[in-house]
């Protein structure tokens, strides 16, 4: 058989098919089907030597096989040191062979090329930093995943998210519809507490556009909600788009190139269409990372920038409590040791590790704040980054994963972790439910909100 | 044999050699692409050169990047081993006698003591990374004979140097086979891993741009990328 009925090179496009890859529950027959999935080699090695330039290509050629970038990855650590968990080793075993073999691979290759891609890293980028070579294994993994991607050799879940975005242009089943009836729905809840709150949907030329991750939608509304707390209480001039609010990209986890620059351009044409002075997304480390950092090359903007200062929701808040538009009540500091979790899309990979630091000084009681031991640009992932929180198929070894994190969050002592990312946000909440260590986790928002000095004019009137 | 080794030859290889890392580090370059990289390299031209410029000197000073410092006694030797294998060739006093006959000019050249220290550092490193092969679980999963055979091209100039110095057997022999062993050292250098001397710098620089302009230099944040 050379495709699949679930199972093929075909991207998800339609709602039936769409709906038939879901109703294989956990990807049963999908993997049964993969397992006789052909490999178009011409196709495959056409491919490469079309996007295999200096970089990659000088990376694989060069790597001087030293192994100093074995230490620099978790999960080579919390797998016993194995040394088949070498980054450098996974990149040549795989990619590195595929082109040896001038693309002449077979099935079985293929398969063990998206376990590797997908369960043995993160694209967290912290080898990058260790190689003396300035060779990003991170990358090189997400790039091959886009080779695996295009021959139909992708996880069952990403394969879905990937057709969720391509039908919903959203990771989840949210609807243009649906998406502002959450709105609404979140700005009447929230008004009796909030009087004057809105959420207002596509108001044109407003300071900011906010947008989010579908998750908050179809999940966690309150997530919205509380980002329009506190844009009500900071006085900001704000608005979401009806269309193009979704800045999440399984796409990019799943290396689905074409739908990736589908969905940042929807964005970006939000932005045109509402002609904001600039954007704010969510508390979300990859959509950062789709939207901001490598959205504006996929819809190949010259300047490597979006359309408008797009910020982390971090970079906001920061600005935010710096120029008092938010204060916090200092009576209501946190008072108990807390950790941060710094998120690899947007510490490592654009560099804002101190800003989150500047919004501990606020929040946090003075010696109070422990810092995970590495920090900053040399944290760890998670350990559910790069869409492995979501494959059923590598549970297991996502559950190994998390111990990186686990360990690094005892040694702090602290019971609270502060983690301004979904994924993140995700993998704690996996963690603690796994190794029951006892520890609370939040985003900023509700934290934030907690602690703020409402001024008298936005509080609700007493009825008596 | 010595004339043509140290004649013709030896100016074929230095055309072959410094000709074909030229063309490398050319083509590296053309190869480079805004949008496959995600790096846009013309736009942020500023910001691009000064992380290119911090990335090499981070990491050209052993205590300039945390992937260095973790790590003193690899880094230490590491050092010693490259330091030995660039400046003994070319301060060489017997090499600079070499120039001097063949263009006039000469280099300053190391007192005999300090070139035959280097060289034998570059002797016992490359021992020394042979067994860090073998010892390591994590880098023997890595090693193919082919690093084994860029060691031995690497440091095979300076046995035989070193042998003929110290005049061991037939002095003759073995300076010829160190001129043939040096002449392939030149040779091997834009066609194999060898080829780092320049790539290293080029990776380095693009590296070095991608954090300088979009994974966080142009956020104001530090890192020896």
């Amino acid at each position: 058989m050379p495709e699949g009925k679930i199972c093929n090179k075909q991207p998800i496009n339609t709602v039936e098919q769409l709906q038939l890859t879901l109703a294989d529950k956990s990807g049963i027959k999908y993997y049964e089907e993969m397992e006789h999935l052909d490999v178009d080699t011409d196709k495959l090695w056409a491919s490469i030597q079309k996007t295999m330039k200096s970089r990659t290509k000088t990376w694989l050629e060069i790597c001087a096989h030293c192994g100093l970038c074995a230490e620099s990855c978790f999960l080579y650590q919390v797998n016993g040191k194995v040394p088949t968990q070498v980054p450098s080793y996974k990149i040549q075993s795989t990619l590195g062979e595929m082109v040896k073999r001038k693309g002449k691979v077979d099935n079985a290759f293929m398969r063990h090329a998206m376990e590797v891609a997908w369960s043995q890293c993160t694209c967290c980028n912290r080898c990058g930093m260790y190689c003396p070579h300035g060779i990003d294994v991170g990358v090189m993994f997400s790039y091959l995943r886009g080779l695996l991607y295009s021959q139909g050799f992708v996880p069952w879940e990403l394969k879905i998210g990937s057709g969720m975005h391509r039908i919903y242009r959203a990771q989840m089943d949210v609807t243009q519809e649906d998406w502002v009836e959450t709105c609404e729905w979140m700005a009447e809840e929230t008004e009796e507490e909030w009087p004057g709150l809105e959420i207002p949907v596509d108001k044109k030329d407003a300071d900011i556009m906010y947008t989010c991750n579908a998750r908050e939608p179809k999940h966690y509304p309150e997530d919205i909600a509380e980002a329009a707390i506190l844009f009500h209480v900071a006085g900001e001039n704000w608005t979401v788009p009806s269309e193009g609010w979704e800045q999440t990209s399984l796409s990019m986890f799943a290396g689905d190139w074409e739908c990736c620059k589908d969905n940042v351009q929807n964005v970006y044409n939000a932005i045109e269409r509402l002609n904001p002075k600039r954007c704010i997304g969510t508390e979300c480390g990859h959509a950062h990372r789709a939207t901001v950092i490598e959205g504006p090359y996929w819809v190949g903007r010259e300047d490597g920038l979006p359309p408008r200062p797009y910020i982390h929701y971090v970079e906001w808040l920061a600005e935010a409590l710096r120029t008092g538009k938010l204060k916090i009540d200092p009576a209501k500091r946190i008072k108990e040791p807390v950790t941060l979790q710094d998120s690899c899309n947007y510490v490592r990979n654009h560099g804002l590790k101190m800003i989150t630091r500047e919004i501990i000084e606020y929040i946090v009681e003075p010696g109070y704040f422990v810092e995970m031991s590495p920090n900053r640009e040399h944290n760890y992932c998670c350990g559910g980054g790069g869409g492995f929180n979501g494959i059923g198929k590598f549970r297991p070894q996502r559950n190994v994963a998390l111990r990186k994190k686990m360990e690094q969050i005892i040694d702090t002592g602290a019971k609270l972790v502060i983690a301004p990312c979904h994924n993140c946000w995700d993998a704690i909440r996996d963690l603690e439910e796994e190794y029951h260590i006892g520890i609370r986790w939040s985003f900023l928002k509700p934290l934030i909100i907690s602690m703020l000095e409402v001024p008298e004019h936005l509080k609700p009137k007493e009825e008596e | 044999m010595y004339d043509f080794l140290t004649g013709p030859m030896l100016w074929l290889t230095f055309i072959v050699s410094f000709g074909g890392l030229l063309v490398r580090v050319i083509l590296y370059i053309k190869g480079l692409d805004q949008q496959l990289d995600r790096v846009a390299y013309r736009a942020h031209l500023s910001y691009g050169i000064k992380g290119a410029i911090r990335s090499i000197l981070c990491w050209l000073n052993p205590i300039g990047a945390r992937g260095w410092r973790i790590r003193p006694g690899f880094t230490f030797m590491f050092f010693l081993f490259h330091i030995g294998l660039l400046l003994t060739p070319v301060f060489l006093a017997a090499h600079n006698v070499m120039l001097q006959d063949a263009l006039g000019i000469s280099l300053p050249a190391l007192p005999s003591f300090l070139a035959d220290t280097l060289a034998w550092i570059v002797v016992v490193g490359g021992v020394f990374m042979i067994l860090r092969r073998i010892a390591f679980p994590e880098v023997r999963i890595l090693t193919t004979a082919y690093d084994y055979l860029v060691l031995v091209i690497a440091v095979a100039p300076f046995v035989t140097g070193l042998i003929a110095r110290y005049a061991v057997g037939d002095y003759q022999f073995w300076l010829l086979a160190h001129i043939i062993c040096g002449e392939i050292w030149l040779l091997s250098l834009p066609f194999t891993k060898l080829s780092h001397c320049v790539l290293f710098f080029m990776s380095r620089a693009q590296l070095g741009m991608d954090y300088g302009i979009k994974r966080g230099g142009m956020k104001g944040s530090s890192m020896a990328w």
